[in-house]
């Protein structure tokens, strides 16, 4: 069996989290991988905690079950650190990634004694700046792809272009923007 | 060449609904199956099937559409779930007698109460007596290929039944994977087109559908619906032989999974068949000889093929994601031992457990428990209880 990476998502309805991890399994699936997205179903508010979940493997899929001791833990929302625990089952060779204008030191604390890697980044300021709007997607998912590593960065940002492209057919003013995003938070994700 | 795709299993089944481009399709929301609908209506608002979409009222009206569409004529197809296959109850019994090959995309989900939107088979589970064959799916491939298989095998002449495809709600049917789509143009060739020797707006040979069947002839009209359910299961092999041909996927009537050497055996339909492989390898990388049988078709149940399958285990787990509150076994538990007795077949022991009620999350470490119990049967030869449940606080 070839090695695995699962993924959790933790966000907030409404904050596009599940649209994240399907936007991972995308990428990923286009650089010829095996891939499952999936989101956890409740009862569906905005602003309710949500739990979204992603497998990538270069061999095929079978097991049908939510993810319980993922390598990558996501955290599209920081004031869900205090609401659910993120790092229940997080493997300590993995990694835990976390939207915030805090540092990796400022949040530890707070992670109930978690003792692997632990990443920031601030997508909200790279989301405006580069969007002009609060969209914490496209930076979360540059932020995961440059801490896990799943997929080949420069295979990822060309792939990404052309995704960009074919989704924003209609706004073609917003590509940059998120290519941008994408850029800025593989820089400027702390903790690696 | 195949097309290599991502998509959700409903999206997979409405794909391959627009590859069918049925000549109707009437369906009424509900979770998780909406999608299905949702996704089709997008092809007939962009006008790349030409197929006539009756948005109904409510799921009794969209089966009662399509027996009548059927009944004309056409090739009618429908999508549902849980409380709205339960709302089609009485239809779904007068489809299958008029012998109207109607597609049904079943996306499973437990029927109320308590109200829950996730997954078990309460809904398919129930409706298995009423005449539909069922084809069961373990991911979002098998839906598709079980939705292109579905016209052939209900249209063949000798089988003339509807044909309910049965997916796991949420678990595959919203989740995204790897599958392979064939090409609009072999699809096409391979469903081709439904012309019934029989159908109402047939005005050279004027017939009528549904009328009042009493004792002189009716038990004739069920004996030879029978007869259809046992001719399915050469069409549905003859089916699925044209198609492992076309794709390079094999289906049969189940499949079995490291059983040549197994002592051990689990009986699972749908998605968690995909967990309880991944445990399989895991046990057979521990010289543990375990094996899985995944029912693909439930109606017609294969009793020779299946009971001959099962003749050489020690031990036998029925897996149920229904119960059937009779204080004795759910659904597949109980066909299953009734057949190996039928057929002679009482050597292994059998036990059942009840699992993933009301989208009960089932994980690797749950299987393990119900193969650690197998070879500790097998190994003993005593089986303390029969009726078990998993996975659940009591």
């Amino acid at each position: 069996m070839g090695k695995v990476v699962e993924i959790r998502w933790h966000g907030r309805g409404g904050q596009g989290a599940k649209t994240a991890s399907l936007l991972l399994a995308d990428a990923a699936f286009n650089t010829g991988k095996y891939i499952q997205g999936f989101p956890e179903y409740g009862p569906e508010r905005m602003g309710a905690p949500i739990t979204a979940y992603n497998r990538i493997s270069d061999e095929r899929l079978t097991i049908h079950s939510n993810i319980y001791e993922p390598d990558y833990v996501v955290v599209v929302d920081d004031t869900l650190i205090t609401s659910v625990d993120v790092t229940a089952g997080l493997k300590e060779d993995g990694a835990i990634i976390i939207n915030t204008t805090k540092s990796p030191e400022e949040v530890r604390p707070a992670l109930k004694g978690y003792k692997g890697k632990v990443c920031t980044i601030d997508a909200r300021t790279i989301s405006v700046d580069t969007l002009g709007k609060y969209f914490p997607n496209t930076p979360m998912l540059g932020a995961v792809v440059k801490v896990s590593g799943v997929i080949d960065e420069k295979v990822f940002l060309n792939d990404m272009v052309e995704s960009f492209k074919h989704k924003f057919a209609k706004k073609p003013e917003v590509v940059e923007g998120n290519v941008k995003a994408l850029e800025r938070s593989m820089q400027e994700v702390k903790g690696l | 060449m195949a097309i290599r795709e991502r998509m959700s299993g409903n999206e997979a089944m409405a794909v391959a609904m627009k590859q069918i481009n049925p000549d109707v399709v009437a369906a009424f929301p509900i979770t998780p199956s909406t999608e299905v609908p949702q996704y089709f209506s997008t092809f007939v608002a962009d006008g790349v099937v030409d197929t006539e979409f009756v948005a109904v009222e409510s799921e009794h009206s969209a089966l009662s559409a399509c027996v009548g569409a059927q009944a004309a004529g056409g090739r009618a197809m429908t999508a549902t779930s849980a409380n709205g296959l339960a709302l089609m109850w009485e239809i779904l019994y007068i489809a299958a007698c008029s012998r109207l090959p109607i597609v049904m995309a079943c996306v499973n989900r437990t029927l109320s109460g308590p109200l829950n939107i996730h997954n078990d088979h309460s809904d398919s589970m129930g409706a298995r007596d009423s005449g539909w064959i069922q084809l069961y799916s373990e991911n979002n491939q098998e839906a598709y290929d079980n939705m292109l298989m579905a016209n052939r095998i209900g249209e063949h002449p000798d089988v003339m039944l509807p044909v309910m495809v049965c997916q796991d709600g949420f678990i595959t049917s919203h989740a995204i994977e790897n599958l392979e789509l064939l090409e609009d143009d072999k699809v096409k060739a391979f469903v081709g087109e439904y012309n019934p020797k029989e159908y109402l707006l047939n005005k050279e040979n004027p017939i009528s559908v549904g009328p009042l069947d009493l004792q002189a002839h009716c038990f004739e009209h069920k004996r030879q619906q029978a007869q259809a359910m046992m001719n399915a299961k050469k069409v549905i092999l003859e089916v699925s032989a044209e198609f492992a041909k076309l794709t390079g996927r094999s289906y049969g009537l189940f499949e079995e999974y490291m059983t040549e050497d197994a002592d051990v055996c689990m009986v699972v339909l749908n998605s968690t068949a995909g967990t309880a492989k991944y445990v399989v390898d895991q046990y057979r990388a521990a010289g543990k000889k375990v094996g899985l049988i995944k029912p693909r078709v439930f109606r017609p149940f294969p009793v020779d093929e299946l009971t001959a399958a099962l003749s050489k285990f020690k031990a036998i787990a029925v897996m149920d994601k229904a119960d059937s509150f009779n204080a004795a076994g759910g659904p597949l538990f109980t066909e299953i031992t009734s057949a190996m007795f039928g057929k002679g077949v009482v050597a292994p022991k059998v036990i059942n457990y009840i699992y993933g009620l009301g989208g009960r999350d089932v994980r690797s470490g749950d299987l393990e428990i119900v193969f650690n119990k197998l070879l500790e049967i097998a190994s003993t030869g005593k089986v303390d209880s029969v009726y078990n449940y998993l996975g659940v606080r009591e």
